[in-house]
């Protein structure tokens, strides 16, 4: 397995070989980074299918904009980990801090432990499954996407949130406007044990409760007087 | 932007290597702060009657000599300065407000840094390795420290402008975020016959704490008065003389993650700054909450 070294080459250089020669080599399926070190942007903006494992903390935006590749963090992430993701796969063995999975747009998101807080903020199709408990804010104006959380929920989850679903196995501390609970569906559970089997979670899904949209922030109620 | 970071080192033998052990968590920091860096570190105490008056002169050319001979002249004393680079520490048993009066009107040009019987402070503009080099953090030994390197959002670079900021003696405050109401804290403050040095937003939350700490309130009463009265973001790691405090806004705007070893608790805006740590892969690394307050004990 090819290593790579932190502590030897530059973020922008390992990147730039991630974008620009990895793609055009033959037989490197699978590499290692070593020393991440809280570094920012490691293997961001990845356009290749290949396995990246991580060994130690990353900063922020590990595995932003990530298409196809499978990446994984043996350890805790920064900000924004998986930002704007199209494809593939980022999993974190560890903790997540604010916004994970943030504008995501497809793959799938797994955070073993906890995340802080504006998890899903504005996701977009991205699928996110967290093991542990996510913050306050989490999935706001989450237009797209399911986000499956082990744990308990803090304040304001789903506020203003659109087509969207959550499934919560824990507490909800409080939800954000327009978010309410609905009753699960045979598709919901089918949902969720997809979600989890993805993810290597042992959970039973008729533990989980299903959060969505009210839709009653799609057109202008000039009667509601600012309150929602 | 703005990073912070501090260091509490519960193992004694290790309290004389504290500067070496931070000077990496600050300089992790740069990227975040590349205008001005600042740090204040609590050591060995003066006598119990002593108070350390840490100064910072703008000239490139200052004569402390003159300075300790004239403060000798005037109190009668022969209390000494110990100089370093730009700043000076005088250690003497004449009482604060009478050295202060005399600094005023005999040395306008000094600015007092801090007053206390443990803390020293340094700050100044540059880049975090610049001023660090300049004042040889590396060589500083203490129990526990708190420090900043700051970009500059919402007023001047100057020294007087970086953090840490103090009121009263042996408590400052370092600040990553902004406040969208300091100037009415400051009328506010004001009114209580409480004088500002700079128009720094951090200054007014500075204030507004210790004020409330000298009404009486302890540190989680003021902190929790801090909560309705402070508009906008902040990560706020505090020093006093025998502990590290830190709180988050209700929005956790500005990051934060500890490191808790058997031997250290080390903060910083970021991981990056904690990841030289000594066998830092078997700390207990946590973000702290929200509205909660951390309190560390040396």
């Amino acid at each position: 397995m090819e290593s790579l070294d932190l502590h030897k080459i530059s973020v922008r250089e390992l990147n730039q070989y991630l974008h620009k020669e990895l793609p055009n080599k033959n037989g490197v399926k699978k590499l290692e980074i070593l020393n991440p070190d809280g570094m920012h942007s490691i293997a961001a903006g990845m356009d290749a299918p290949v396995d990246i494992d991580i060994k130690g903390h990353g900063g922020y935006y590990v595995g932003g904009m990530n298409k196809h590749a499978n990446i994984t963090v043996h350890g805790n992430v920064g900000w924004g980990v998986a930002e704007n993701m199209m494809s593939g796969t980022v999993r974190v063995k560890g903790f997540a801090s604010s916004a994970a999975g943030a504008t995501g747009r497809g793959g799938t998101l797994i955070i073993e432990g906890d995340t802080s807080l504006r998890c899903g903020i504005s996701m977009k199709g991205i699928d996110i499954v967290v093991g542990g408990s996510i913050g306050n804010f989490s999935g706001f104006m989450a237009q797209a996407g399911r986000m499956v959380i082990c744990g308990d929920a803090g304040d304001g989850l789903g506020d203003s949130m659109y087509e969207a679903v959550f499934y919560v196995r824990g507490k909800i501390k409080s939800l954000g406007a327009d978010a309410q609970e609905e009753p699960m569906t045979d598709a919901d559970y089918a949902a969720v044990k997809e979600l989890l089997g993805r993810a290597g979670f042992k959970h039973d899904p008729k533990e989980f409760k299903r959060v969505a949209g009210a839709k009653k922030l799609y057109n202008w109620n000039a009667d509601a007087n600012q309150e929602y | 932007m703005c990073g912070i970071v501090g260091l509490l080192v519960k193992n004694q033998k290790m309290r004389a290597d504290i500067g070496k052990l931070m000077l990496p968590m600050l300089i992790g920091m740069t990227e975040r702060g590349p205008d001005s860096a600042g740090l204040a570190i609590f050591g060995a105490p003066v006598a119990d009657d002593e108070r350390k008056f840490c100064l910072y002169t703008p000239d490139v050319v200052f004569d402390w000599q003159k300075l300790e001979r004239d403060f000798a002249a005037h109190f009668g004393t022969k209390d000494k300065v110990e100089q370093n680079a730009n700043h000076v520490i005088l250690k003497t048993t004449v009482a604060s407000d009478s050295v202060k009066a005399w600094l005023k009107e005999a040395y306008p040009r000094l600015s007092l840094l801090c007053v206390g019987q443990l803390m020293d402070m340094y700050k100044d503009t540059g880049t975090p390795a610049q001023v660090a080099a300049r004042y040889g953090f590396q060589n500083l030994s203490g129990s526990h420290l708190v420090g900043h390197t700051r970009m500059a959002t919402e007023s001047a670079v100057t020294p007087a402008h970086a953090h840490p900021f103090t009121a009263g003696e042996d408590w400052c405050l370092v600040h990553n975020g902004s406040l969208s109401n300091p100037n009415s804290i400051r009328r506010m403050l004001e009114h209580e016959g409480i004088g500002f040095e700079t128009d720094n937003d951090t200054e007014a939350a500075c204030r507004f704490l210790e004020w409330r700490m000298r009404e009486g309130d302890d540190l989680k009463t003021a902190l929790n008065k801090g909560f309705d009265e402070l508009d906008g973001f902040f990560t706020l790691l505090m020093g006093t003389k025998d502990q590290l405090a830190l709180v988050r806004d209700p929005f956790a705007c500005k990051p934060a993650i500890v490191a808790e070893h058997d031997d250290y608790v080390a903060i910083a805006s970021e991981y990056r700054s904690l990841a030289h740590l000594p066998d830092v892969k078997n700390a207990n690394l946590y973000e702290p909450m929200p509205e909660e307050l951390y309190i560390w004990k040396v």
